[in-house]
């Protein structure tokens, strides 16, 4: 029991400088929010707000997913997967453009 | 120690341990589902009559949801603290962090409670409009997800958590790495249906 439950100085020292990490990705979150919110009441086009509203949530995104979630230092399997869903994911989003396309001159 | 292999320790063909592998795997497919109902979205956004989205959207309470977003970010951070804590095996500290989390989740429960039953009592409803069909539609889903999510926080935070931990704290530790990364994932959700849905 006394072996599982010991923690080297090291260890001890490197789980505290990725704490100081999330302290500082959580304070970006939260500001990003608030200038998410912000962003809203500019006098722009549906198109230019949908695009900024999308970029700050994919910074949020990108964050959660690299510190949080640790992508940064994970494996190439898990990378790949990531990939190929992302690839799936885009051309799910795609799907309703060709139809805007087909039918209408909305873009 | 687990009987089940693979699950601490890494399988040598993937360089991961199982655990991690099949959450990615399941959040993959996760992805896929709110990735189908976003699609779903921007198709009827783009149909809907002109001004008819952006009339139904704006029913929609925007302090209540920037407070339901603070309070995902900030489970998201006390659920990392307690993975942190008990790698540094102070499970007093994790104990602490979890039921912070599981304290967050609940009140964005409640707050979208309070949503929902307001818009009910103002007669609206998801037949009431196509925005509000897709706006129910996956919030409900990301509800269920959160509801999901708690009673696995729930249950770790209980003296199951307490016995598994005395028993391996590192196993301990790896479901709560697995169980964050769901929960995370969850936030990320969030993150985006937030701008969409409120304000868009």
């Amino acid at each position: 029991m006394s072996n599982k439950t010991d923690i080297t100085v090291e260890e001890h020292l490197e789980i505290q400088h990725h704490v100081k990490t999330y302290i500082n990705v959580f304070v970006a979150l939260i500001v990003l929010t608030f200038i998410t919110v912000a962003v809203s009441y500019l006098e722009v086009s549906f198109i230019e707000a949908f695009f900024l509203a999308v970029m700050i949530a994919s910074v949020k995104g990108s964050l959660v997913l690299g510190f949080f979630m640790h992508l940064i230092t994970e494996k190439q399997a898990i990378i790949w997967i990531l990939v190929s869903t992302l690839i799936a994911f885009m051309i799910l989003m795609f799907l309703p453009l060709v139809s805007m396309i087909d039918h209408t001159n909305t873009w | 120690m687990s009987s089940i292999p693979y699950i601490l320790e890494e399988r040598p063909d993937t360089g991961l341990n199982n655990s991690r592998l099949g959450i990615w795997i399941f959040i993959a497919s996760e992805i896929m589902l709110f990735g189908g109902l976003f699609s779903a979205y921007v198709f009827l956004r783009f149909a809907a009559p002109e001004g008819d989205f952006d009339y139904w959207g704006s029913k929609l309470n925007v302090p209540m949801a920037t407070f339901n977003t603070l309070m995902l970010i900030t489970s998201s951070v006390t659920m990392i603290m307690s993975w942190a804590s008990l790698r540094m095996k102070q499970f007093d500290k994790y104990k602490m962090y979890l039921g912070l989390t599981i304290l967050c989740g609940l009140g964005f429960l409640v707050v979208k409670y309070i949503e929902y039953t307001s818009k009910f009592h103002h007669g609206i409803f998801p037949s009431s409009s196509t925005f509000m069909g897709i706006y129910f539609t996956l919030t409900g889903l990301h509800v269920l997800h959160i509801l999901g999510g708690l009673l696995v926080l729930i249950y770790f935070w209980s003296p199951v958590g307490k016995r598994m931990y005395d028993e391996d704290p590192n196993l301990l530790a790896n479901r709560i790495e697995v169980t964050g990364l769901y929960w995370h994932f969850v936030d990320l959700v969030w993150i985006f249906l937030f701008p969409i849905l409120y304000l868009l």
